[in-house]
């Protein structure tokens, strides 16, 4: 897959978006050349600063054990594949795959509830005019700042009288239920911005909200649907406090909390293990940026989406 | 009111205070079959809202006014709260030093941690904004620890590149600085914390860089014919015209910050140690509800918490108008 076949349209929508503001043609401005070695010189060494931990991530992968006391530098001097096979199968007698498998179902789920319920959220705080929806939406906004702790003693409460403790129940219903404000927020924004003319005519042909939302909106907001689909996977791919509180047998665990598991034995024959552990959880993580790095960055411009 | 910069970065539009929440008269108004109407618009509306009504309610607003209600009890989930009024927030300022020492920690976390990843974030954003060509690979390359930061695997790095003998410690030790490992050293496990929040820059100049770009150049000349060295633009041209941008990075930021849970458990695998010198705020409120059943009093940490992030947004949106420029705004 490449960053353009399926990034492009979306990247040209919202840099239109970016431009929508009358800007002043850019003046080509020529600048010395040592001033531009200089800029590349400085960012390459931020470059490297910033990077480095996760090279060392990867190097580290092929350290074998009895390297990580005395070797603690970036290249094995031993390379060897064997944390990746001890790491393949498992710990505490449930496979790899079974971590990463309980990973997707969360985020994959996540993400089709984040869509369905910030979507319709967002189409009626948009586009319907109706008593206490000025409320409604100051009441949404403010649900944005709020820190989440104050809610997770009597959510867990809930969910522990409702017996739903460890399943994935209490991860997934917060999703379908639109709790993350921001992505209403940003569909909100979105559909805000998206010309009146279409969904007027066709109400007055007779369509209703639910056609108007389904026909019109939604394929118009894809660009910002796959922003909120790539973050809503990857912030519940790197969730830690929510399984930690509601799931309690390992055959259940997604990758951060199995990662526990290899931390918690602090021995540090486990150290090969655990670092080819983590950097096996980022994977799917890393894919997305390299794929959808720019889609990535621009999103965060223009939306004002923090990682 | 609280989305007023959020709009003028998402949207660019200027921001004007009355019409955020109040829209303009539906024009259907005095035709017959109004009120119809309207009740069909209303029940639409709802229709649509129910998804997010039953979070709101059930998973937000309602849990909200329990945890205010156990926070004035004592409660261990497995036999019925017992109110006892004020009691555990006097016990938190008064004789509870583990908690004291807590809110220490995040504050110095928060108001040293924030402004200085601010400050990398407009510094690089400022970089890159020199040149166009090249400027995305960097763009995209500082950005990609943001994505992961909060990550338990980026934890885990961290823990090893911080330990005793890790690359930090051996490459300090390299030129002359033995400082041991930073991870075990209550002076020094804080600065480690800070610095992974630093790392994460990259977010936060993202959106400085996209505020830089909407700066007109023309500013930057009349400044620079006036005689203006590269400070006195910073200054009168960068900061102001900058100035929403920066209001929104600081009012996420600070509030992101008080919420640091994971690294934090990762890093001391769930003790707040040394010394208690990882112990957030967070953390320590898990620790009480969820490891000592003492429901009502992390109940009770919560509040404080809401209460000092909420005392701080106001705080950012009262002054703001004595420091954050909008584009045609004339005060």
């Amino acid at each position: 897959m490449s960053t353009t076949s399926f990034g492009e349209p979306a990247i040209a929508t919202l840099e239109n978006q970016v431009d929508a503001t009358p800007q002043q043609p850019r003046r080509k401005v020529k600048r010395g050349t040592w001033q531009t070695v200089i800029w590349f010189v400085v960012l390459i060494a931020v470059t490297a600063v910033v990077l480095y931990p996760l090279v060392w991530l990867l190097f580290s992968t092929f350290k074998p054990n009895s390297e990580f006391g005395s070797n603690m530098g970036l290249l094995p001097n031993n390379p060897t594949i064997d944390n990746y096979a001890k790491v393949m199968e498992g710990i505490a007698g449930v496979p790899m795959w079974r971590f990463f498998l309980n990973s997707l179902i969360i985020a994959a789920g996540s993400v089709i509830g984040v869509l369905l319920s910030s979507s319709l959220a967002a189409y009626a705080f948009a586009r319907i005019q109706f008593k206490g929806l000025g409320i409604l939406f100051a009441a949404m906004i403010g649900t944005l700042l709020l820190p989440f702790h104050v809610v997770i003693i009597p959510q867990y409460i809930i969910f522990q009288r409702l017996d739903m403790i460890d399943t994935f129940i209490p991860l997934l219903l917060p999703k379908f239920l639109a709790t993350e404000a921001f992505f209403v927020f940003l569909l909100v924004q979105f559909i805000r911005q998206m010309p009146r003319d279409m969904d007027e005519a066709a109400r007055i042909d007779g369509a209703g909200h639910v056609r108007i939302f389904w026909s019109i909106i939604l394929p118009l907001i894809k660009p910002a649907l796959i922003t909120c689909s790539i973050f809503a996977f990857i912030w519940a791919w790197n969730d830690f406090l929510g399984p930690l509180l509601y799931l309690t047998s390992p055959e259940n665990y997604p990758l951060p909390i199995a990662l526990r598991l290899y931390n918690d034995q602090t021995s540090v024959s486990d150290y090969g293990a655990t670092v080819t552990a983590s950097f096996i959880a980022l994977i799917p993580v890393l894919l997305f940026f390299l794929v959808f790095q720019r889609f990535l960055v621009d999103g965060v411009a223009t939306q004002g989406l923090k990682g | 009111m609280s989305t007023t910069a959020t709009r003028v970065i998402v949207t660019g539009e200027k921001p004007s205070r009355r019409s955020l929440f109040r829209r303009s008269r539906p024009e259907h108004v005095n035709r017959p079959g109004q009120r119809q109407r309207v009740v069909k618009e209303t029940l639409a509306g709802y229709g649509f809202l129910i998804p997010w009504l039953v979070g709101f309610f059930g998973l937000t607003l309602i849990p909200m006014a329990y945890s205010l209600y156990l926070s004035f009890t004592k409660y261990n989930i497995f036999t019925p709260p017992q109110w006892i009024g004020f009691d555990n927030y006097i016990r938190m300022f008064t004789s509870d030093p583990a908690f004291v020492q807590s809110a220490q920690i995040t504050l110095i976390y928060v108001l040293v941690g924030t402004p200085i990843t601010l400050a990398a974030a407009l510094g690089v954003a400022m970089l890159l904004n020199y040149r166009d060509k090249g400027a995305g690979f960097f763009r995209s390359a500082f950005y990609a620890p943001s994505l992961i930061g909060g990550s338990v695997s980026v934890a885990i790095v961290w823990r090893a590149m911080f330990a005793n003998d890790g690359p930090v410690d051996n490459s300090l030790s390299a030129i002359g600085i033995d400082l041991g490992g930073w991870i075990g050293n209550p002076a020094l496990v804080l600065p480690a914390m800070i610095l992974l929040a630093i790392w994460q820059f990259g977010a936060t100049m993202v959106i400085f860089l996209a505020g830089l770009k909407q700066i007109p150049k023309e500013l930057y000349e009349a400044a620079e014919m006036d005689g203006a060295g590269p400070w006195h633009r910073f200054r009168a041209v960068t900061l102001p015209m900058l100035s929403p941008v920066i209001f929104f990075n600081l009012l996420l930021g600070l509030i992101g910050a008080f919420q640091v849970f994971s690294s934090a458990y990762i890093i001391s695998n769930g003790t707040g140690g040394p010394a208690g010198m990882t112990n957030f705020i967070t953390l320590y409120l898990y620790k009480r509800g969820f490891s000592d059943g003492q429901m009502g009093y992390a109940a009770a940490i919560a509040w404080v918490l809401l209460i000092v992030v909420a005392v701080i947004a106001f705080i950012l949106f009262r002054t703001q108008r004595s420091w954050v420029h909008y584009a045609g705004d004339n005060r």
